[in-house]
């Protein structure tokens, strides 16, 4: 009785733990890195925002040596402290500095959506032989180094650059006036700078869409305006909330435009950090304002995430 | 096509006419084509169509992929709009009307169920567009929930649900406006066959409680045939027949409506004798066969005869008329009835089908000798064409 079934799972048996090691092997790769080439490091960034600055080199104590034996690793681990973090929140430059970035990330966002939907839309609406060309000259740009475009952007916003000579020239000013080391100017950067973050997602998630669903809502009574607001938009909602999260997290981050185009009067905290770091050399300062930054951004991903999972697992 | 021409004067007494298609139209149409043409660049989609769907009709539109039903749907619709010609709905021109505007609902193929909307927020889309209150949505939602047997199953997703389910929320989603006329591309196509049988007995019994005027579109000939009151065969754009489904099988308009709606043999030939009702056709099989109507002698026809008209005979029956020699080839077993394949004496293999009325089998093997006899009504006389 039992013969020929026996047979049928020691068949089965076999198989489905040959496919075991691959895929665990899948998930250790991933969070290897992870472990190495984020948590590590974040733990040492962690570990110096409670040290105390010394002129010395490493510029920090105490330096943990396991070495020493157990009990001066206790005394050190004593020692540690958060004076960095009451010199950051005792100092308004700092918190004018975070403040400011938010305010920069926050604006230039909500312009690169304005700019960025329409774009992604007229892509994706394009006739389909088109859009590959239009996708490439959005994607362009990458091909030039990012520096180089910056300065390119100082030599178009000097007093006699490009800009301001077209101004002249269409009679829209008299006197040229100074782009650079404003806001404008670091606005001008930015936008111009991450506009392919914002436009690439909410292009994929427009491209995706079943054109049917907006002859459906047609059908049903909503004029165009209207489909486009209770169907297209929803719908694209993933892709716009990843490109607004491409574009913030990095902009609020942000050092190479600010510095090179904006004022030294009103820094970003990314120019505030690398002050720190390389000027003042006091790196557990430095460091407590890198966990802050982290902390600051850790809100939005988990506001995404849980969009995600509402979008993904339906309602309640 | 110089014989087709003369076709409608030549063989009156079949009744094989468009007669529907060139009919003046009675009072009671809800929707009426006038010379409706749609190009896609050089190409014709629909070429000059005008038919007519009565009010509180299940109408068909059959044809094979490509011969312009589903333009026809759309050009309904409002998704397109025709170059030429007007489209009527209860009298009045909408031919230049938006979708949005226009009293007629949709059931697309693929069901285009909004995703980010939950069963009751698709069901309730279109009464939010007609600015009805909230209580008087919800109801409406229900009560359609309940005509689709979906109930509870509101908060859910489309994507939580299965095929059969979409479809019936797609349905009721499409019913909730109370639309005049109901518009249904492929309804069936994407589900099994077990399901489709049931759904279909489900959509004509709602179109008769509801009294909607369904207008489907399928390429499905047993679909048209069990959903619809009545069907327009469509090809390359046009209206071939239109009728009621027993019309179309037992009195296609032509070979190719023959040979698209169901099974059929074809045999071409002239007319070798005619009088009293009956002409006698010399195929080019080599086979005289007597066909009840009325041709001139000389004429080029077409002889439909449909499997299931022959009668399989293993002894050479008395009567000499009818009654075509030969081997049965192949048989394949189908349950309720068997097909054979017999090649004829002649060398031209027809198809036969015969009911397996007792349980013992087929009677007839292959390799066996047989006789197929059929009655002179039971094969159509057509004008000489082309199968599809």
């Amino acid at each position: 009785m039992s013969d020929i079934p026996q047979t049928g799972q020691d068949r089965r048996r076999p198989r489905r733990e040959r496919r075991l090691p691959g895929s665990r092997l899948l998930v250790v790769i991933p969070a290897l890195w992870l472990i190495v080439f984020f948590l590590v490091p974040f733990f040492i960034v962690g570990k110096i925002s409670l040290s105390q600055t010394v002129i010395a080199q490493p510029p920090y104590l105490p330096v943990f040596d396991l070495a020493a034996g157990f009990e001066q690793l206790k005394q050190d681990l004593a020692s540690l402290s958060l004076d960095a973090y009451g010199l950051i929140a005792s100092d308004a430059l700092y918190l004018f500095s975070y403040f400011k970035s938010v305010q920069v990330a926050l604006i230039a966002t909500a312009i690169l959506l304005c700019i960025g939907f329409p774009i992604a839309y007229a892509i994706a609406r394009a006739p389909r032989r088109w859009q590959p060309v239009l996708f490439m000259l959005v994607v362009l740009p990458f091909w030039t180094s990012f520096l180089i475009r910056i300065y390119a952007w100082m030599n178009i916003l000097q007093r006699d650059g490009l800009f301001n000579q077209m101004l002249l020239a269409l009679g829209i000013v008299d006197t040229p006036p100074a782009w650079l080391a404003s806001d404008t100017a670091v606005m001008i950067g930015l936008v111009y700078s991450y506009l392919p973050f914002m436009v690439l997602p909410i292009y994929a998630t427009l491209e995706r869409m079943d054109e049917t669903l907006l002859e459906a809502a047609a059908d049903l009574g909503a004029p165009r305006w209207k489909a486009f607001w209770l169907v297209t938009l929803p719908l694209a909602r993933p892709g716009i909330v990843a490109g607004m999260l491409l574009c913030f997290i990095p902009i609020l981050g942000e050092f190479v435009i600010p510095d090179l185009l904006g004022s030294s009067e009103t820094a970003m905290i990314g120019q505030v950090l690398w002050t720190e770091f390389f000027s003042n050399k006091d790196w557990p300062v430095a460091s407590a304002l890198a966990v802050v930054l982290l902390a600051l951004l850790l809100w939005p991903i988990l506001l995404y995430q849980r969009a995600q999972i509402r979008v993904t697992e339906g309602p309640r | 096509m110089r014989t087709a021409l003369r076709w409608n004067e030549l063989i009156g007494a079949t009744g094989v006419t468009n007669a529907a298609v060139t009919d003046a139209a009675p009072r009671g149409a809800l929707v009426r084509f006038e010379n409706v043409t749609k190009r896609y660049g050089d190409v014709a989609a629909v070429a000059n169509i005008s038919l007519d769907v009565m009010d509180d009709e299940f109408f068909a539109l059959l044809g094979p992929s490509g011969c312009g039903k589903t333009t026809l749907l759309r050009l309904l619709a409002g998704f397109e709009s025709p170059d030429a010609g007007r489209i009527l709905l209860a009298g009045e021109d909408i031919s230049q009307v938006p979708p949005h505007r226009r009293p007629v609902n949709m059931m697309f193929q693929n069901y285009a169920l909004f995703p980010h909307l939950t069963v009751e927020g698709n069901i309730a889309f279109g009464l939010r567009q007609e600015g009805m209150a909230r209580a008087r949505i919800a109801e409406r939602v229900r009560e359609m929930l309940a005509l689709v047997k979906l109930e509870g199953l509101g908060p859910r997703r489309p994507h939580q649900l299965s095929g059969g389910q979409r479809q019936r929320v797609a349905l009721a989603r499409s019913l909730a406006k109370h639309p005049r006329l109901l518009l249904l591309d492929e309804p069936l196509a994407a589900l099994d066959k077990k399901l489709r049988e049931d759904t279909q007995f489900e959509l004509a019994r709602l179109r008769e409680r509801l009294g909607v005027t369904f207008l489907v579109v399928t390429h499905d000939q047993v679909e048209a045939m069990s959903l619809a009151d009545r069907i327009a065969v469509m090809n390359r754009g046009a209206v071939v027949q239109v009728g009621r489904p027993a019309e179309i099988y037992e009195q296609p308009a032509s070979a190719w409506v023959a040979d698209f709606v169901g099974d059929v043999n074809l045999f071409d030939g002239e007319i070798a004798a005619a009088g009293d009702g009956l002409v006698r056709v010399a195929t080019r099989t080599a086979f005289q066969i007597a066909v009840a109507g009325s041709a001139p002698v000389g004429a080029a026809v077409t002889v439909a005869i449909r499997p299931e008209k022959f009668m399989l005979l293993t002894q050479r029956p008395e009567a000499r008329d009818n009654c075509l020699p030969g081997t049965v080839s192949d048989i394949a077993y189908q349950g309720g009835v068997s097909l054979y394949r017999v090649r004829l004496d002649t060398g031209f293999v027809v198809q036969a089908a015969a009911a397996n009325a007792t349980r013992r089998g087929a009677v007839v093997a292959a390799g066996d000798r047989v006789w197929l006899a059929f009655a002179p009504e039971a094969a159509v006389l057509l004008p000489p064409g082309e199968a599809s």
